[in-house]
């Protein structure tokens, strides 16, 4: 309990740490904590920012989404419309078509049986001229009885 | 333990010794018979007779080693940590140094409202010193001094700086100097006008006013140095005697043990409030000091 020297020895000690306290821990220890705060309160601006930004994105996608919702909707529209309308036109060409090689079928047919008819008409002409001879026994001639022979061709 | 040779008054007695340096007056008989010569001579003290002998002229070479040496680590672990603090993501001790950082500043913020770089440093400062020389008394009593006694001959060791008188109030007078240096440098002729006139608003009442004022002045280092190293020395007193009581007998150690353990409990509370009270009467003495009326 003696009142000695070591008082004054403390007191510089503590002068001394103070003072070193002073201009080297506590300024960069409290501007070290200062700015990590700061960058904390940035972070969490630039967080909410985010989610916001999130939000609107998220928003923007649902928008375009449904759009193209429409969009695949009108073009599948339009291309059955676009699908029934060549059938529709395939069909109606097939049918001209069918029309035309029928008439052309008829006309050949038809073309077909004049000309069996002339042929068979001939036929029947000589025939019966000849059917003619044999009844009459005698032979016709030929070119005095040509107008009958042409007229009853004729009329088969 | 207090060996078969000591008795216990003498074990306490060497417990409450410094290692002391110091100038011992001419014709002064030591304890082992030599006398000092004419003009006196600087030696270790062999004991308290001559500690108190050497008066004022000596010195407490284990407090003030201890106490510079917990001051040197607290300013190289904050000063490491100054450098390591950067912004990312802090850990380890940067966190512990952090939280102390922040609690005195909020402390100082909450006292003191004057715009003064010095009071925060100070105050962080004070805490984590006085922490620090408190924690030694956590330290059992009889392990550094018996180590240093037998490894290297050391007779005496106090390794709890707090409960040196001179340590505590060697930093209660610094507080003191600062608080006398901003009363004057910020009231001016007003702290005088403040010692003269309160309480009593009155001229007749100067010396009345002058006599209470100084003596109320001159009670905060007083009361703010001894509070701290009576609790500490108190506390210390008790940690020796619970000590002593291990060495009355096997019976005795079970209770000893027991006090010993509830005693050191109790203290960890008493350390940091010790600290803690320390650091914010500074503050509010400094902060009283800028307050002009």
């Amino acid at each position: 309990m003696n009142i000695n020297l070591t008082l004054i020895g403390q007191m510089i000690a503590f002068v001394c740490f103070v003072m070193f306290c002073m201009k080297y821990v506590w300024p960069p220890i409290l501007a070290a904590m200062a700015e990590r705060e700061k960058k904390m309160a940035d972070g969490l601006a630039a967080a909410d920012r985010a989610s916001h930004d999130l939000e609107l994105a998220k928003q923007k996608a649902v928008e375009r989404l449904i759009e193209a919702k429409h969009e695949a909707a009108s073009i599948v529209d339009a291309a059955n419309k676009r699908g029934g309308q060549i059938v529709e036109e395939a069909k109606s060409a097939a049918v001209i078509e069918a029309g035309r090689v029928k008439t052309a079928a008829q006309a050949e047919i038809e073309q077909e049986a004049n000309r069996a008819r002339e042929h068979l008409r001939g036929q029947v002409a000589a025939l019966s001229l000849a059917g003619a001879e044999k009844i009459l026994g005698a032979a016709i001639d030929q070119k005095a009885h040509a107008g009958l022979v042409d007229k009853l061709a004729a009329e088969l | 333990m207090a060996g078969s040779s000591q008795t216990v008054s003498e074990y306490i007695t060497h417990h409450l010794t410094n290692l002391t340096y110091g100038e011992l007056p001419g014709g002064f008989e030591r304890e082992d018979g030599a006398i000092i010569g004419e003009g006196g001579a600087w030696v270790m003290a062999h004991g308290a007779r001559e500690a108190s002998a050497m008066g004022f002229s000596a010195i407490h070479v284990d407090s003030m080693l201890w106490s510079t040496g917990l001051g040197i680590l607290f300013c190289w672990l904050f000063r490491r940590v100054a450098k390591k603090a950067e912004t990312g993501v802090p850990s380890g001790l940067v966190n512990v140094v952090e939280m102390i950082v922040e609690f005195v500043d909020s402390t100082v913020r909450d006292t003191f409202h004057g715009n003064n770089k010095l009071i925060a440093p100070l105050a962080l400062t004070i805490f984590v010193w006085v922490l620090l020389m408190n924690l030694m008394d956590l330290v059992p009593i009889d392990l550094v001094p018996k180590v240093l006694e037998v490894v290297a001959g050391v007779p005496f060791q106090k390794i709890v700086p707090s409960t040196d008188v001179n340590i505590t109030l060697g930093m209660a007078i610094g507080v003191f100097i600062l608080m006398l240096y901003y009363s004057i440098k910020i009231k001016g002729f007003g702290f005088l006008k403040e010692l003269s006139f309160t309480p009593f608003n009155h001229w007749a009442f100067i010396p009345v006013n002058l006599f209470m004022e100084v003596v109320g002045l001159l009670a905060k280092p007083f009361s703010l140095g001894l509070r701290l190293f009576g609790n500490l020395y108190a506390g210390e007193m008790i940690f020796i005697l619970i000590a002593a009581l291990f060495s009355a007998g096997v019976a005795w150690m079970v209770p000893a043990g027991f006090l010993q353990v509830t005693w050191a409990i109790f203290h960890l509370l008493i350390i940091p409030l010790q600290a803690f009270i320390f650091m914010v009467l500074t503050i509010v003495y400094l902060s009283m000091a800028h307050e002009d009326h």
